[in-house]
């Protein structure tokens, strides 16, 4: 305990040195976007997420307009009221979009701290667990990492979320609040979790479906290794008659707790009230909330527009022929659905890291992806350097990303700005990404089952 | 009978409160026919057909028709048409050199393509179903592709700017539309004469389509509906403008070949002569029209080379030494204009004494060497794109002063302080996304603040493939401002592989914008009593109308996909959707240590005689010699195999006993 506590003490200032030193990293690049012009490159902004777009649809409820006239805007009636002003203000001497920059700088290091909190339950609870199976010294504690330093580390540092957070537009808002609900349900609190959850829902529709792993941590409590294996320990220790080792946390372990997650769904019903009620507010001149769903959520999962990002569904719709659109649509948004139950299934001790699967799965299969997204479940698989040590294929995986990244902008330069290139070209960067995606979770989806199965070894051996 | 009868009363009350003529004239159809002609400053000449048909309205006269075009009478029954103008139009109009600020140019200078705007007395929603009707029964009418006005995002409904106190107004264009022949021949078929006699016997296709601007026109007023006005039935306004290159003829080949303007003729321009003219016109004219500037130029001239009397200057004198026309004119009507120290002149040549054994042939003959300019509009207007690449760009508006501010000193508001009202009016197709926000005005080259210049806006953005994004805005500028550029940036769309044309990478066409300066009129001050006034054509010159622009079409190139790869990219993407989907699942089915165990189990069983027969059989057909040993999985696997093909075979043709 004595050698974690100094370790700990050692890496904090290291900790601290290196978030702060990202923070300042995003303030100075704040200052050249003009240079950068990051805020219309297809990889960082999509239609969905673009604060381009949300300023013209800012400056259409301006002169009393609805925002969703003229399908520029796409986003959440709330995020145009409280983001729009920012896009219109200026400081003086200051370019227009320093207020935004700032908010997303500001949202990526609270996103950052929320994955650092998540990180410390999760690793403690992952402590506790081995040793309460009696594994604690098999696996020396001191070879634990950090893993939530190192997540927290990862999400601040990764060039991803670095150009998504300079490059103008809103997914650090929502990547911060689907961390959010993911906290408020590891700690435990229904509300926190219920407000997370109903905003990241209306502001990104996908996380949507995050709602199994916040109600599995809600019931079961944080990352762990299967219950089964108390009932095995347990058996082993009745046999062994060795009375002396009863594990504390066992009893309350056991049973899913009712108790929370029916207070989320009461929460859910009042959050989802207020946020409607607010749209309805909001949207009362121009439409109403059908409207809303109509352009926000249509929007999504019609794919409406095809503007290249680096999904690969716009070039597939581009291309489809018109009578078979309806068809594929169903299809690519039901491959979703489909993986939900038997993911929830085989992952239901590991709630976060069922989170990491279906982000994963939703950045991969959703019409308008962004690096923003991948930035987010990166993090989260930092969480899992533990557990996901012996995964395969992960340099080159690593090569892989690092390939695209590089390879992709060179592809849409050549097709869109030089018209030397072909539209061919980038669609297959897009196919590699996606390919690497399905790597990604493939092989961390397998490693993690590994590792429960090598645990479950150990438990059976000793 | 009975409307007859009513006719009769109705001519007898006229008769019997003593109206004048002209009223009486009113009541029956007339038509005429008129050609201006107008030398160009820089060495073309513009010839202007004009023909007007009138009918009365249907409740005084009937609907039986001996002049007027039946198709277009139907035309506005059908669809309840107010007023409806259709443009055809190849070659831009050259405001800079043709003028600008002149009844012709502002009515006759057209966007290229095809332009339609139509205004339907119906309710509300039905002008769309109207407007869709009428371009489809205009499309057969005319031959050409105006049907494509129909879906809307090609067509829009302007407030303001386009024209003021119009409702329900539809507006299109089609800045593509190539214009040929065989749209002049349906046109011409609307006239009585066709072009059999006549003036227009003079539309020798070959001449004019060479010409360097062709602008055929169809203007239609009628108020056949308005119960309550007193209704004057139906104006039908064809006009034909053209600019043409005279070929020069041999007097004009003195040594100042450079400066002189070429001489021309009606045989010269068009290839042939007027052989009289038709005979069912009321009124068949020639004028021939010098502009101000030129006017002036000539007076100055004489003035200082013959010192001639300033009252005799109408009189042929100082005009005989700059030109000669080979026909004598019947009338020469000068322009009283108070405001301009210049106006222009008509001189007015009758076709009423010429026949085929006497043809009309006007020649008019440049004496000496003379150089002038046009009125132009008080700011020029351009627009172009900025940015370069696929995914991004700008349009940008500059309107330039020309220099001359006498024309906005009419509009003097109460503060004393001179400004010029300035109406904007575009219409962008939805594949060019555009920010409204990022609309910014330089004036002078500096940036400006919007609220002080813009006194009125009304955006309706493009919705993606519905409708068409539409801008109209209204400047308020200082007189003194020389430049002012406008620019808004956009986001290019990207369409799906069938809404490309065939010739998708040429690029898209945005169209003409269309600049209009409504508190400056432009009209020709020829008579004060407007009785006077007996020709058509003239009296349409003396109609005020406010000076418009049209600016250039923009030419959008948009990134295209690949058009022969369908199928690939369906396969490719299906097939890594697969990959996703099975091998994610395989992870999540796969239980290792069951796996051992049932392996460890089925080894101890002997495998059936099945299992034996398929291993044999699979060894054969690998070429392999029968290893027996490890049969059980093989066994296994190939039950497994027959199983899934029978199933697979059962839904095939369970799907197509019951889709198929």
């Amino acid at each position: 305990m004595k050698e974690e506590e100094k370790k700990n003490m050692k890496t904090k200032p290291h900790f601290w040195r290196w978030a702060v030193a990202s923070v300042i990293f995003r303030l100075v690049l704040i200052y050249f976007p003009k240079n950068l012009n990051l805020a219309t490159r297809p990889e960082v902004s999509t239609p969905v997420t673009s604060l381009r777009r949300l300023a013209e649809g800012y400056w259409l409820t301006q002169s009393s307009m609805s925002p969703y006239a003229g399908s520029m805007y796409h986003g959440s009636p709330l995020l145009l009221s409280v983001l729009g002003p920012l896009t219109m203000k200026k400081i003086e001497g200051q370019p227009y979009h320093l207020l935004c920059s700032f908010v997303s700088v500001i949202a990526d290091f609270i996103s950052a701290m929320l994955i650092r909190a998540i990180g410390l339950k999760l690793r403690m609870a992952y402590c506790e667990r081995l040793k309460s199976l009696g594994l604690g010294k098999l696996f020396e504690i001191s070879e634990i990492l950090p893993s939530e330093d190192i997540a927290a580390l990862v999400y601040l540092w990764n060039p991803l979320t670095i150009v998504t957070c300079v490059g103008f537009n809103t997914t650090p808002v929502e990547n911060l609040f689907i961390i959010l609900s993911l906290y408020g349900a590891c700690i435990r609190v229904a509300p926190l979790a219920a407000f997370g959850w109903v905003v990241a829902s209306h502001l990104s529709l996908y996380p949507t479906i995050l709602i199994i792993p916040v109600i599995l941590l809600l019931g079961n409590g944080p990352d762990a290794t299967p219950r089964k294996l108390f009932l095995m320990y347990k058996k082993d220790e009745a046999d062994n008659s060795s009375k002396g080792r009863v594990v504390n946390g066992l009893s309350e372990q056991k049973k899913f707790s009712w108790r929370p997650v029916g207070l989320f769904f009461v929460w859910v019903l009042i959050w989802t009230l207020y946020t409607l009620v607010l749209c309805g507010i909001f949207m009362r001149n121009y439409g109403g909330l059908s409207e809303m769903f109509n352009r926000t959520y249509g929007f999504i999962l019609t794919v409406k527009d095809l503007s290249p990002n680096i999904g690969v569904l716009w070039y597939f719709f581009a291309e489809v022929f018109e009578f078979f659109r309806d068809f594929f649509l169903i299809v690519f948004h039901v491959n979703i659905l489909f993986m939900i139950l038997p993911l929830a299934i085989r992952l239901k001790h590991r709630p976060c890291f069922l989170a990491f699967v279906y982000m994963a799965i939703c950045s991969m299969l959703k019409p308008y992806p962004s690096v923003g997204d991948s930035a987010l479940y990166l993090a989260l698989l930092a969480l899992f350097f533990n557990e996901l040590a012996e995964m395969q294929f992960s340099f080159f995986l690593f090569c892989g990303f690092v390939g695209v990244s590089l390879l992709s902008p060179v592809m849409h330069n050549l097709w869109i700005w030089r018209g030397t290139g072909n539209a061919n070209f980038y669609f297959a960067t897009g196919m590699a990404y996606a390919c690497f995606q399905i790597i990604l979770v493939v092989e961390s989806v397998s490693a993690m089952l590994n590792h429960d199965r090598k645990i479950r070894k150990l438990v059976a051996a000793t | 009978m009975v409307r007859l009868r009513s006719i009769l009363l109705f001519l007898l009350l006229f008769k019997s409160f003593g109206s004048i003529i002209a009223e009486e004239e009113d009541q029956i159809e007339q038509f005429s026919e008129a050609l201006l002609l107008r030398p160009l400053p820089d060495r073309k000449v513009l010839a202007h057909f004009h023909f007007e048909s009138k009918v009365p309205p249907t409740r005084t006269h009937g609907s039986h028709h001996h002049l007027f075009p039946k198709s277009i009478y139907q035309l506005v029954h059908k669809f309840r048409v107010r007023e409806m103008e259709l443009s055809f139009t190849q070659g831009r109009w050259n405001y800079a050199r043709w003028g600008g600020h002149d009844p012709i140019s502002s009515r006759n200078a057209k966007p290229p393509g095809v332009e339609l705007w139509a205004t339907f007395d119906v309710p509300q929603h039905q002008v769309d179903a109207s407007w869709r009707n009428l371009t489809h029964a205009l499309s057969g009418l005319f031959c050409a592709s105006i049907n494509f006005l129909e879906s809307s995002i090609a067509y829009s409904s302007p407030q303001w700017s386009f024209k003021s106190f119009a409702t329900n107004i539809r507006y299109g264009t089609l800045p593509r539309e190539a214009v040929c022949t065989e749209n002049l021949t349906p046109w011409l078929k609307l006239l009585p004469c066709r072009d059999k006699a006549g003036l227009s016997a003079l539309m020798d296709r070959p001449s004019i389509y060479r010409g360097f601007y062709h602008s055929q026109r169809l203007h239609l007023v009628s108020n056949e509906f308005d119960l309550a006005a007193a209704s004057s039935g139906m104006v039908l306004e064809q006009t034909l403008t053209v600019v043409l290159q005279p070929v020069t003829l041999g007097s004009g080949m003195t040594s100042s070949v450079a400066i002189q303007q070429p001489s021309w003729s009606l045989s010269s321009l068009f290839g042939r002569k007027v052989s009289g003219r038709c005979v069912l016109s009321n009124a068949s004219n020639v004028y021939v029209q010098l502009e101000p500037d030129l006017v002036s130029e000539l007076k100055t001239t004489s003035e200082t080379q013959q010192q001639s009397d300033v009252e005799n200057l109408i009189s042929q004198a100082w005009s005989d030494m700059s030109f000669e026309m080979s026909e004598s004119a019947v009338r020469v009507i000068q322009e009283a204009n108070d405001f301009q120290k210049e106006s222009s002149l008509l001189y007015e040549f009758s076709l009423e004494n010429f026949s085929d054994s006497r043809p009309f042939d006007l020649e008019f003959r440049w004496k000496r060497p003379v150089t002038w300019s046009s009125q132009l509009a008080p700011l020029q207007a351009h627009r172009f794109l900025m940015g370069s690449g696929n995914e991004r760009g700008a349009i940008a508006i500059s309107l330039k002063s020309v220099g001359r501010s006498e024309y906005a000193k009419s509009s003097v508001n109460e503060e004393g302080r001179c400004s010029l009202r300035v109406d904007l009016f575009q219409v962008v197709p939805w594949y060019v996304k555009v920010y409204y926000h990022t609309l910014k005005v330089f004036l002078d080259e500096r940036l400006h603040s919007l609220a002080d210049v813009v006194e009125r806006t009304n955006v309706s953005p493009s919705e993606d493939k519905v409708s068409p994004g539409l801008m109209e805005i209204a400047l308020r500028l200082p007189c003194d401002v020389h430049s002012v550029i406008l620019t808004l940036e956009f986001d290019k769309g990207f369409l799906h592989i069938d809404e490309y044309p065939p010739d998708a990478n040429q690029g898209f066409d945005i169209p003409s914008a269309l600049i209009r300066f409504p508190e400056i009129k432009t009209k020709m001050h020829l008579f004060e009593d407007k009785s006077a006034c007996k020709s058509p054509i003239l009296s349409k010159l003396q109609e005020e109308s406010p000076v418009l622009w049209y600016t250039e079409v923009l030419l959008v190139p948009l990134t295209t996909p690949d058009f022969s790869m369908p199928y690939n990219v369906i396969t490719i993407t299906c097939t890594v959707f697969a990959l996703y989907f099975g091998s994610l699942l395989n992870a999540l089915r796969r239980r290792v240590e069951e796996e051992e165990r049932l392996l460890k189990s089925k080894a101890a069983k002997p495998s059936g005689p099945i299992g034996v027969l398929l291993s044999k059989l699979s060894a054969k057909l690998r070429g392999k010699p029968l290893e027996p040993p490890p049969p059980s999985s093989s066994s296994k696997v190939s039950y497994k195999l027959i199983l899934r093909v029978i199933l697979v075979a059962g839904i095939a043709a369970a799907w197509q006993y019951f889709y198929g």
